[in-house]
């Protein structure tokens, strides 16, 4: 009896798998969303004390978790590269990478709007912030190292390597500038003692989390299509050049 | 033991006789804390508030310098695919190129900081909190940054891509440093950011040389 990561190994049964899995994902990516927009706009009530402006969490909260979930991806991946030697790891890792990227940049952009109005300035050196700043140039290093190296299986190893020594780094990183103050809110969903947010708030909440969720996956399944059909072509390519040199070489003889 | 500290010992003797890597280094140090008031206005009671901090970062960009030829110089001559082949484990092999890099970079860098010091207008009170922080410190700047070199050995604009490696890496040990000086100076505890400091160049120390030699395994196949 196959596990399912081991039954995924193979990449056309991946192939076969995802192509089922993904129109699924992607729409109820699509429909959360929408009804998590609904409620966030005509459902929720204004903040009472920031008003329509707390109205951006909703869109803030997700992208900042997901910018965590992505990392953890791309280390888990990492991982399964280097210990497992999983063939669709690497896919993963590369896959997750940009998208990561993406949602902590929509992070950082949709907090610092909402700064501007509560706090006044649109970034200040506060711990998370300054945190999940650098979790972005994690990734723009991880994207960088990737591109940098020609040999795509080197790169894979080595950018594998990297993610592990980050995912290390992450905690240390973030104890270091938590040392300071912190402006911003401590956690208000998953703490002991439950959730410090009204329910009429929080529903939304979790609502889009679960949406911009979906969306992740289903981003992250179509990239990992991509590169495996990208690596395909590529394969191809070469066979081609390759036939097209054998057939020059039986000419010329 | 012999074996690594006869490794330790020639790339000791490598950068001295070789010559430009450590005095590139020390210059581009003083060099950044010159800039700084030219750029910032020479303001004494403001240099005196930010020397710390300049020190340490202009430290962090200048060890960062010489980082790519820990490896690279041995990677292309091939003597690093001999040390490969012998009786050190690769593990041992980078800690004791990281080692190398530390004392014939940094500490020289933390040795000229206080010297620097002078030309910002730093307290005299902090000269020796200074020195010490950046001595236990830059353990972890070495290491760390062997493994950033070690990972862009054959990656295309190497010394660009370190930077963009290793700085965010670097955090933890400026914060640490920054907060034992800030906290002579004002309120604070000045012994606990300082164990943690040590901790984290311990922690480097040990941790550092198992991802470099990793990395250099997979690119010498």
């Amino acid at each position: 009896m196959q596990t399912i990561t081991q039954r995924l190994a193979n990449p056309t049964q991946f192939m076969e798998l995802s192509a089922r899995v993904l129109p699924w994902l992607a729409g109820a990516a699509a429909a959360v969303i929408a009804y998590g927009l609904y409620l966030a706009f005509f459902v929720a009530p204004p903040d009472y004390q920031q008003g329509e402006t707390a109205r951006i969490m909703f869109v803030h909260v997700p992208s900042a978790w997901l910018s965590m979930a992505g990392y953890t991806v791309i280390a888990i991946s990492a991982f399964g590269l280097l210990v497992f030697r999983h063939p669709l790891a690497d896919v993963s890792a590369k896959a997750a990478a940009p998208i990561g990227a993406a949602f902590t940049f929509l992070a950082l952009v949709t907090g610092s709007l909402w700064g501007r109005p509560t706090w006044g300035t649109y970034w200040v050196w506060d711990a998370r912030l300054t945190s999940v700043l650098i979790l972005f140039f994690l990734y723009l290093g991880l994207i960088a190292l990737r591109s940098s190296i020609e040999d795509e299986t080197l790169a894979s190893k080595l950018t594998a390597v990297l993610a592990l020594v980050g995912i290390v780094m992450l905690p240390i990183i973030k104890f270091s500038v938590e040392y300071g103050k912190t402006l911003h809110q401590k956690a208000s969903v998953l703490r002991l003692g439950g959730p410090t947010m009204d329910p009429s708030l929080l529903h939304p909440l979790l609502v889009m989390a679960l949406g911009f969720t979906l969306l992740f996956a289903a981003l992250h399944v179509k990239a990992m299509r991509n590169e495996i059909l990208r690596r395909r072509v590529k394969t191809l390519q070469m066979a081609e050049v390759e036939r097209a040199q054998a057939g020059r070489l039986a000419a010329a003889e | 033991m012999k074996p690594f500290l006869t490794l330790v010992s020639r790339d000791l003797r490598l950068a001295v006789r070789q010559g430009g890597a450590l005095g590139t280094a020390l210059g581009f140090y003083m060099l950044v804390v010159t800039l700084l008031p030219l750029g910032l206005g020479a303001d004494l009671n403001l240099l005196s508030r930010i020397a710390a901090g300049v020190l340490w970062i202009a430290l962090l960009l200048s060890a960062l310098l010489s980082l790519p030829r820990v490896f690279a110089s041995d990677y292309e001559d091939g003597s690093l695919d001999i040390l490969a082949t012998g009786s050190l484990p690769l593990e041992l092999v980078a800690a004791a190129k990281a080692l190398a890099h530390w004392i014939s970079t940094s500490i020289p860098l933390a040795l000229l900081a206080p010297i620097l010091g002078i030309l910002l207008n730093l307290e005299i009170d902090a000269y020796p909190i200074l020195v010490a922080t950046m001595l236990v410190g830059t353990p972890a700047v070495s290491f760390i940054g062997a493994v950033g070199a070690a990972l862009t050995l054959r990656a295309h604009r190497g010394g660009l891509l370190i930077a963009l490696l290793v700085l965010p890496f670097y955090v933890p040990t400026l914060i640490f440093g920054i907060a034992s000086i800030s906290a002579l100076l004002g309120p604070g505890d000045v012994l606990s950011p300082f164990l943690i400091l040590t901790a984290i160049s311990l922690a480097a120390v040990v941790l550092g040389p198992f991802a470099a030699a990793a990395a250099l395994r997979m690119q010498m196949q």
